[in-house]
């Protein structure tokens, strides 16, 4: 493989465990974030510290995930008391905090970001095997979780809290419970992500990425990790693809988004089911 | 005095912001949408505003052709983009709106250049006032005027006429107000014909303001406008008029106090997670129609 080939691989194994970790929580639980990037991010600086300092890897990405999962048991907090777009706003509220946050901190590198993190000495492959599996295990958890009782607590969540709450499920506890996990592995990606780069600015972690994300989830089909998925890697690859018309690229994506949620509005899971039913009926 | 220079910067801003939001918060009042393209009409309010202005020598000029088309271009909007995404999750019409803001910014970008466009004469831009020390500027006083003009003009509108009462009828009940024959359809248009045009005007002063409008002036609209509706009370136009002014006040008084810590965003956001954690419907409690 090339050295770009492995790259691409890294962002989309990224890309996936972002995208299906914002799917535990905006679509199995039913909570909207746009703020994923916070979590990613506070999860990358967390890492690309503990490189600097110890150098070893399997320390770095258990402060990444405990990182991601403590800002986002906070934010989880939050979404006891704001609901919907309110919520929604205020996740978008929790990653300018962040970058702003970042980008006037000295010890985290202030507008330059962290440079020369150490190596994690696997070597470019090395970590994209280590990102794929990890991206892997994210997938398989997620539907481990979604056949589970937990997933079954989520969804009724996210359909209608008071008839949730009247078959004896705590909204708060599940709410909490999915802003924990679907962080702490945005954490764990931004862990990748440094391993990855081995160099880290605060705006790779901004707002645009949280709604590229949500535009992920969303197109995919809410709710349906295969969708999510899929919609992860086309929507990663995409602006490579397009690569050739340099400088319309945003035109473009920005064109196909708008085109693929006026043509798929239930995302590509609803597409896809619909195709089976109209193959299972002729 | 520098207090007071600093309440004229954040009342300035506040009334931009106000009239930037407003567009959204009836968008969202109606239609329980979070309009994130209304900052590409923003964009195009000012970007025509410009061009007019320059073609034809006259400022006012290059508003009104401001005014008259932006109003189509958000009626077009809702027509082509969100009527036929209305019946799914309101989370889908938003991702297509950004897709739209994203398709439109890279537009602009490409029509008219990175660097953006300026007013060819500004002798307007430049104008100061001193009222004892105070400076002011000729600009902000046009926004803070405009801002009073159009709140009081939409007040007497929707209060004073029959198609602002059916108007907020359709709001609070659409039901009741279709069956007093009130067209909900006709409202929706209204609905986005003005908020678009007011979000023009805004796009102009703006422009008037940095005697610039460059590519990625919509994109602070796309975010800070979400946070003032969402103080307001989604929906409410007073709360939202109340949320610019505080959060253009916070932002200029933040920036002294915390500017070593925080960057002016995530000031006016760290000001907006403080008031929804103690009041988590806004200033004004949503409406729930």
């Amino acid at each position: 493989m090339s050295a770009y080939e492995v790259s691409i691989v890294s962002i989309v194994g990224i890309n996936v465990i972002l995208a299906v970790s914002l799917n535990m929580i905006s679509g199995f639980c039913g909570q909207i974030s746009l703020g994923h990037g916070a979590f990613f991010g506070a999860g990358a600086y967390a890492a690309a510290l503990a490189m600097v300092s110890t150098g070893s890897v399997t320390l770095a990405l258990c402060v990444a995930l405990i990182t991601g999962s403590i800002l986002g048991i906070i934010v989880g907090f939050a979404s006891l008391r704001v609901r919907t777009d309110f919520l929604a706003v205020t996740t978008i509220g929790v990653n300018f905090l962040f970058i702003g946050f970042v980008r006037k901190q000295a010890w985290l590198g202030g507008e330059m970001g962290i440079s020369a993190i150490p190596a994690t000495g696997l070597g470019a492959a090395g970590n994209m095997v280590m990102i794929v599996l990890f991206a892997c295990a994210t997938v398989a958890l997620s539907f481990y979780i979604s056949r589970s009782w937990m997933g079954f607590a989520f969804r009724a969540v996210g359909e209608d809290e008071g008839a949730a709450a009247t078959v004896g499920i705590s909204s708060a506890a599940y709410k909490l419970a999915a802003f924990g996990i679907g962080t702490a592995l945005a954490g764990l990606a931004g862990g990748l992500y440094t391993f990855f780069t081995q160099f880290i600015t605060a705006d790779a972690f901004d707002f645009i990425l949280s709604v590229m994300l949500m535009a992920m989830v969303v197109i995919g089909g809410i709710g349906s990790t295969w969708g999510v998925v899929v919609a992860a890697i086309g929507l990663t690859l995409l602006p490579e693809a397009i690569r050739f018309v340099n400088d319309y690229r945003l035109l473009i994506f920005g064109g196909l988004l708008v085109l693929v949620i006026r043509l798929a509005p239930g995302g590509l899971a609803a597409m896809a089911h619909g195709l089976f039913l109209r193959v299972k009926r002729s | 005095m520098y207090y007071v220079d600093l309440a004229v910067t954040g009342v300035s801003f506040g009334c931009m912001y106000a009239m930037m939001a407003v567009g959204l918060t009836l968008v969202y009042g109606l239609l329980r949408i979070l309009h994130v393209a209304h900052a590409a009409v923003f964009a195009l309010g000012a970007y025509i505003t410009v061009l007019a202005s320059n073609a034809s020598g006259s400022v006012a000029l290059g508003f009104i052709a401001a005014i008259v088309v932006t109003p189509l271009f958000g009626m077009a909007i809702y027509r082509l983009l969100y009527e036929p995404l209305l019946k799914y999750r309101p989370d889908v019409p938003m991702i297509a709106s950004v897709g739209l803001l994203v398709l439109m910014q890279d537009a602009f970008r490409i029509v008219f250049g990175e660097q953006g466009i300026t007013f060819h004469r500004n002798a307007i831009t430049s104008k100061t006032f001193n009222f004892e020390g105070i400076t002011v500027s000729a600009v902000q006083i046009a926004i803070v005027v405009t801002t009073a003009v159009v709140f009081v003009a939409l007040h007497l509108f929707t209060t004073r006429t029959r198609i602002g009462i059916g108007w907020r009828a359709t709001v609070s009940r659409p039901q009741i107000a279709a069956s007093f024959g009130v067209d909900p359809i006709k409202v929706r248009y209204l609905n986005f014909a003005i908020g678009s045009a007011l979000a023009a005007v805004a796009g102009g002063l703006v422009a008037l303001l940095n005697n610039l409008v460059d590519p990625g002036i919509g994109f602070v609209v796309s975010y800070k406008a979400l946070a003032i509706i969402v103080l307001g009370g989604l929906g409410s136009v007073r709360g939202t008029l109340v949320a610019s002014l505080v959060l253009g006040l916070v932002e200029a008084y933040g920036t002294i106090f915390v500017g070593a810590w925080l960057d002016r965003d995530a000031i006016a956001f760290l000001a907006l997670i403080v008031l929804l954690m103690i009041r988590p419907q806004g200033f004004t409690g949503a409406r729930t129609a």
